[in-house]
């Protein structure tokens, strides 16, 4: 199963494992991580399960739809380059090792 | 074939939902309503599966019981609601456009003042009817207000509401009653949802903006949307809200000590009482489901309150708790469907309960509360409340 982290603003990280198919957003909230509000449920809707991904791992991701392009410009921490939306991440087994930083902010 | 006789929409099973949905959960994952001749799923996976799978679960064909390839609808369809893709995704876009979060934050301020407003007034009463006095008053001042109705005419959009969600059902005496009592409703919102009756800059007249691409008769239905779907269900999310709390004061203690909790206890309100319970959907193919082959046509009852008391999904699923991460429900629909106007719902439902609790102590019931029995909806006629 591969390996995923989310490190929190302060520092702190955790390292779980994630299922294949799930959301990386899915994959926060089933082990509890914090930071992760998935509001919407998943639906593209709420922009609070924003994510910033290791820049040199950004290609292991599919790209942006236009959902996800427009809900990135109403995060609540700064968007940058790196930004993605959790909940439109599907887990592969390419992304072992990805960390993932998470916003000060999601609400 | 697992086969029950029971009534969903009887007026007994409205009243309390929650045993049928519990036999339903617990018969298995697909069931058949033999009164209706329709499928039922009413489990946290199945109803979320089918929610996510529009091009087998379909909305063109009326997400009520009304197949809309064999009846005319009562009303020209929802181009958001009951329509399918391409056009429901044009539809939406448009409407996202106008609903962002970004924009939905620019009337914090303005909510939460009404909200400080309105809870001012009901303290010093001390007594007041919850459904009345509150969970209605506060929508019907703000959510018009942002969409641009003229306070003239505003008592329509309740009667309104009530003929769509029972308009879902069967043609029962609740269907019936509430056409009647709406009649004169209908003229009046299809007259608001045109331009010319929609102040500039408000929701409503940004709907127009935005839909340049549609006929001036399908930018009206887009802003119908708006009327049918945001007022009701919100009225009956919060008056749902001052029942759990004075049913469960260790809950409202909990709120007290930390207001801020108040967007997540709304959550959890949505979740634990499911202002929306149900809605059907069609199929458009032959497809299996817990091994139970549901042919193409048929409609299915998705349960989206039972799923969200669903135990193999919640634990204590039939505790109200607001401390739990209640993110995942189905209350507000999930896909491509699920209901567009969740934050603005989420921010009326914060700012009234944040300020509830920063002034109230203890709530009270003092009197029966009673349900108000739809089709559709889960919620309350009257809701007599103390509050100190």
């Amino acid at each position: 199963m591969p390996k995923v982290t989310y490190v929190q603003p302060d520092g702190t990280s955790r390292t779980v494992d994630a299922t294949v198919g799930r959301s990386l957003m899915q994959v926060a909230l089933d082990h509890g991580v914090d930071g992760i509000v998935a509001e919407c449920g998943g639906n593209a809707m709420c922009a609070t399960c924003h994510v910033y991904v290791a820049p040199e791992r950004l290609d292991d991701l599919g790209p942006l739809c236009s959902d996800e392009e427009e809900m990135l410009d109403c995060t609540a921490s700064p968007r940058a380059a790196t930004s993605r939306l959790s909940c439109q991440l599907p887990v592969t087994e390419d992304l072992d090792g990805l960390v993932l930083r998470l916003p000060e902010e999601q609400l | 074939m697992i086969t029950l006789d029971d009534d969903p929409f009887a007026d007994a099973v409205l009243a309390d939902p929650v045993p049928l949905h519990r036999r339903l959960r617990d018969a298995g994952p697909v069931v058949r309503l033999v009164r209706y001749d329709v499928w039922a799923m009413a489990r946290a996976d199945e109803v979320t599966r089918a929610l996510t799978d529009p091009e087998t679960f379909c909305s063109s064909a009326g997400v009520g019981l009304s197949d809309f390839r064999k009846e005319t609808p009562w009303r020209p369809p929802s181009l958001l609601l009951e329509a399918d893709a391409p056009e429901h995704d044009r539809a939406r876009r448009t409407v996202t456009s106008v609903l962002t979060p970004k924009v939905v934050k620019t009337y914090r301020d303005t909510f939460a003042r009404e909200a400080e407003k309105l809870v001012a007034t009901l303290v010093e009463r001390g007594e007041f009817d919850a459904v009345a006095d509150f969970a209605e008053a506060f929508p019907l001042k703000v959510f018009p207000d942002a969409v641009g109705l003229p306070a003239e005419g505003r008592e329509h959009l309740l009667p309104y509401g009530a003929m769509v969600f029972n308009g879902f059902g069967p043609r029962n005496h609740l269907f019936t009653e509430a056409m009647e009592r709406g009649a004169v409703a209908r003229e009046w919102i299809a007259e608001h949802c045109r331009a010319e009756n929609l102040a500039p800059g408000g929701l409503g007249a940004r709907i127009h903006e935005a839909a340049s691409e549609f006929s001036e008769e399908e930018r009206a239905l887009l802003v119908r949307s708006f009327l049918s779907a945001g007022v009701d269900t919100t009225v009956h999310a919060l008056g749902n809200a001052v029942l759990c709390f004075a049913s469960y004061p260790d809950q409202w203690a909990a709120l007290r000590e930390k207001p801020e909790r108040s967007r997540a206890a709304f959550e959890e309100v949505v979740r634990f009482t499911s202002p929306v319970q149900t809605f059907f959907r069609t199929t458009t193919r032959d497809v299996e489901i817990g091994g139970e082959r549901i042919p193409a046509g048929d409609k299915v009852l998705l349960f989206l309150a039972a799923a969200n008391r669903d135990p193999r999904r919640w634990p204590d699923a039939d505790t109200f708790d607001i401390t739990r991460r209640a993110a995942g429900h189905v209350g507000f629909g999930s896909g491509v469907h699920a209901c567009v106007g969740q934050m603005f719902a989420r921010l009326e439902g914060e700012v009234l309960l944040a300020a509830l609790a920063r002034r109230v102590t203890t709530i009270e019931l003092a009197g029966e509360p009673r349900p108000q029995l739809s089709n559709t909806l889960r919620g309350l006629a009257s809701l007599p409340v103390r509050v100190r």
